[in-house]
């Protein structure tokens, strides 16, 4: 792969997308620095009994063997979007990393059987994320956000916000997402490769594991 | 890093629309590769008795499902070995030698095994492969299929859109949802709106499956294609699937008279990481195998809504080509792709259609998007109805058929505002949310749904569940269309029930003309055999094609 080109249209796509953008202010923990995480991987990840949580589940690349989605939002930022959109609903974010599996459908909905409210999110390393709750079948799912290439930090905060909300019985509206048909030719290929790099950290045997997650600035 | 002296050339260069697209390299290890990976089977065959005991390599006892479906019920026992023991320059010769009747070749290549099959494509440059689907096309005369649908579900913009597409030439109109409790609307725009624009064309509603079915049942579609199959194990399990129950689906529509074909398409088992090192085309191999041994009779491939996967890797496009190509030798009907945004290339964006509209297949997109692609719910198509002048163009330019027509402003405006009015009178008497006069003027001038008032969605989508809930069905709309004077509708709407219980056209590759007459593989066969041979427009069809309406004539001047 040449590294140089990726960047380039990433960072071309990246203008583009802030380009189209709304001009609403933005709030200051949108536009600070991206945070650098730090996951430390703890116990074996266990059902939760707190109604109050929400379980996010990553994949084993995520963050160690890639830092950032297909258009480049950090790790760490995704993580952390997302556990603030849970808090800012009052209610607390557990993250898992599971091994089993890099299908988004059955992460989120491993995430969600683990979970104490039953709700659970799931996060491909490209950005592909499920929202999931733990009595719909696998292939099912509350909200699907299938574009990678269309999710930025907003959406991963609104993603957080909404899992917190079904956590607590409500029924959200559905986050706002773009839908953009170039993005196929765009980036199809290239979400080819990355799954298929992704696919290679699985370890079929290892179960899930709990994780602490700590943003260092 | 010192600053390197940028070249103008390059710099123009990189922001042509090619360069948004994405390339990439092969990756064999996964099977990120078109064709011809090293890590395909070596073909082989060994059969005993009845049975197939070795496929490419593998022992009985190691099949996966798949290949013990395919050996079980797609390849002809009687002459694999026969057919195994050509070269695979041989088998490919054949393909373009014009001299060697389809009946001959596809009574050989039925015996062949995937490995062998995804061997024999990749001995083809591309102008062979275009050589060899003139040839082995099932049906002689080309076809072509629209997409059909609204950012909005708009019912009326759907009616309309549907009735113009009729009018230009497709013979088959396909739609899905923006929302999906609107399906049963959609369905209902769609047939109303396409027997207006031209009596016979087939509609679909493209759904989840067991409601695809239950809405066929009702009469308010023709048929299917969304039942998919894949070319690894792995990717069926995940699926809920096996090629059994597929084929139990399979027969599920056709016992209730509905034409349907299966879908598959390069690209789609590397793209959820799942395929096994293999080369895309080896996986589509067993993808036709699974349809030819379920005894579907038609396919909807090239690559479809993985597009971008094969589009990015070298020679993807032209996999894409031998993948119809391989559908139409094992005698399946194929709606051959161009279905989906490809490319921000217009360049890249034609060439990818040549092979299907010059070579011709059944179905050349499945479909050309009747309406403008950002009101198109299939995530968009290669070609959009604002480019369609264009596409008059290349059949007039090359004196191919496409299967559009050029057509009057005034006479589109007339199809538009009938199809509209017949579903106000079909909403009124159904009791649904009235159709304004406002919005049947509407439609009729629309090009899109930003053209349209908006409707009230809540009301609607109560009244599409009405469908559904209340049995309502095709007669009722029937009786609606004749209670008011669309008694020409009602008939065609008659026409086509009829054909439901006489199942003429699950033939393979039927349509039906405005007469009711079908047309299929059976009655209007490829007869190709060299220059002069096989599908030539007829006079009549010529002087359609000619007539572009903004052409000048040499009189007038």
């Amino acid at each position: 792969m040449n590294e140089e080109l990726i960047r380039k249209v990433i960072a071309e796509v990246m203008a583009e997308v802030m380009a189209g953008e709304k001009r609403a202010a933005p709030r200051t923990e949108l536009s600070a620095p991206a945070a650098a995480v730090k996951i430390t991987e703890l116990e074996k990840a266990t059902k939760g009994v707190n109604p109050k949580e929400v379980v996010l589940a990553i994949t084993p690349g995520f963050g160690v063997h890639f830092q950032g989605t297909i258009i480049d939002v950090p790790h760490g930022e995704v993580i952390r979007q997302i556990m603030a959109g849970v808090e800012e609903e009052g209610l607390t974010c557990r993250v898992i990393r599971v091994y089993h599996t890099a299908d988004v459908a059955f992460m989120s909905h491993y995430a969600a059987r683990l979970s104490g409210s039953g709700i659970g999110i799931g996060v491909l390393c490209r950005g592909t994320a499920i929202i999931h709750q733990r009595d719909l079948a696998p292939l099912n799912n509350l909200e699907l956000f299938p574009q990678s290439p269309l999710l930025d930090a907003e959406v991963f905060r609104a993603i957080g916000r909404n899992a917190a909300k079904y956590a607590k019985g409500e029924q959200p509206i559905p986050v706002a997402t773009r839908n953009d048909p170039m993005a196929r030719p765009r980036f199809q290929g290239l979400a080819a490769l990355l799954h298929n790099k992704e696919m290679r950290y699985l370890d079929r045997k290892r179960p899930p594991m709990e994780v602490k997650v700590e943003f260092t600035r | 890093m010192a600053v390197t002296k940028k070249s103008k050339r390059f710099e123009i260069l990189s922001q042509r629309p090619v360069h948004k697209d994405g390339f990439i390299g092969e990756w064999k290890e996964v099977g990120l590769m078109a064709m011809g990976s090293p890590n395909d089977p070596r073909p082989s065959i060994r059969v005993e008795g009845a049975k197939v005991v070795e496929m490419d390599g593998k022992k009985r006892a190691d099949f996966d499902m798949i290949e013990q479906f395919v050996a079980d019920y797609c390849i002809d026992r009687a002459v694999a070995e026969e057919a195994m023991a050509k070269t695979e320059r041989e088998l490919a010769h054949m393909l373009v030698d014009i001299d060697v009747c389809a009946k001959e070749v596809r009574r050989l290549f039925l015996g062949l095994t995937p490995a062998k099959l995804a061997a024999v494509l990749d001995c083809l440059n591309i102008v062979e492969i275009m050589m060899a689907m003139q040839k082995m096309r099932v049906r002689q005369t080309p076809g072509n299929q629209a997409h059909i649908t609204s950012a909005t579900d708009n019912p009326i913009a759907l009616a309309c859109d549907a009735a113009e597409a009729a009018y230009r030439g497709f013979l088959e109109i396909e739609t899905t949802v923006a929302v999906t409790r609107y399906a049963a609307f959609n369905a209902l725009s769609l047939l109303v709106g396409g027997q207006v624009g031209r009596p016979g064309i087939l509609s679909q509603d493209a759904l989840e499956e067991s409601f695809e079915l239950q809405i066929g049942m009702k009469g308010l579609t023709a048929y299917a294609e969304t039942v998919s199959v894949y070319g690894t194990e792995s990717v069926f399990v995940d699926g809920d699937d096996t090629p059994w129950s597929k084929s139990f689906l399979a027969s599920a529509y056709a016992s209730r008279g509905l034409k349907m074909r299966f879908t598959s398409g390069t690209g789609s088992e590397v793209q959820m990481g799942a395929a096994e090192g293999k080369s895309m085309l080896y996986l589509e191999a067993k993808c036709v195998m699974i349809t030819k041994g379920a005894g579907v009779q038609g396919l909807q491939n090239g690559s479809i809504s993985c597009i971008g996967v094969p589009g990015a890797v070298p020679s993807g496009i032209r996999a894409v080509a031998a993948e119809n190509l391989l559908t139409m030798i094992l005698g399946l009907e194929v709606a051959s792709g161009n279905d989906q945004t490809f490319s921000h290339s217009d360049l890249r964006r034609t060439a990818r259609t040549i092979p299907q509209l010059f070579a011709g297949t059944d179905l050349i997109f499945s479909g050309y998007s009747g309406v403008p692609n950002y009101d198109n719910m299939f995530a968009g198509s290669n070609w959009d109805i604002e480019d369609v002048d264009d596409y008059l163009a290349l059949q007039r330019d090359f004196r191919v058929d496409g299967g559009l027509r050029p057509v009057m402003e005034a006479d589109v405006i007339a199809v538009r505002n009938k199809a509209a009015r017949a579903l106000q009178a079909v909403y009124d008497e159904l009791g649904f949310p009235a159709i304004t006069d406002e919005e049947v003027e509407a439609g009729t001038y629309a090009n899109g749904s930003k053209d349209m008032p908006p409707r009230n969605i809540p009301e609607d989508l109560k009244a599409s569940e009405r469908i559904m809930k209340e049995n309502l069905t095709a007669v009722d709309v029937i009786k609606a269309l004749a209670k008011r004077g669309f008694k020409d509708v009602a008939e065609a709407l008659i026409m086509m029930m009829r054909q439901h219980v006489s199942g003429d056209y699950l033939q393979t590759s039927a349509w039906i003309d405005s007469q009711g007459y079908v047309w299929s593989a059976v009655n209007d066969p490829n007869t190709y055999a060299g220059p002069g041979t096989g599908y030539r427009m007829s006079d009549e069809r010529w002087e359609e094609i000619k007539a572009i309406p903004w052409a000048i004539n040499p009189e007038d001047v």
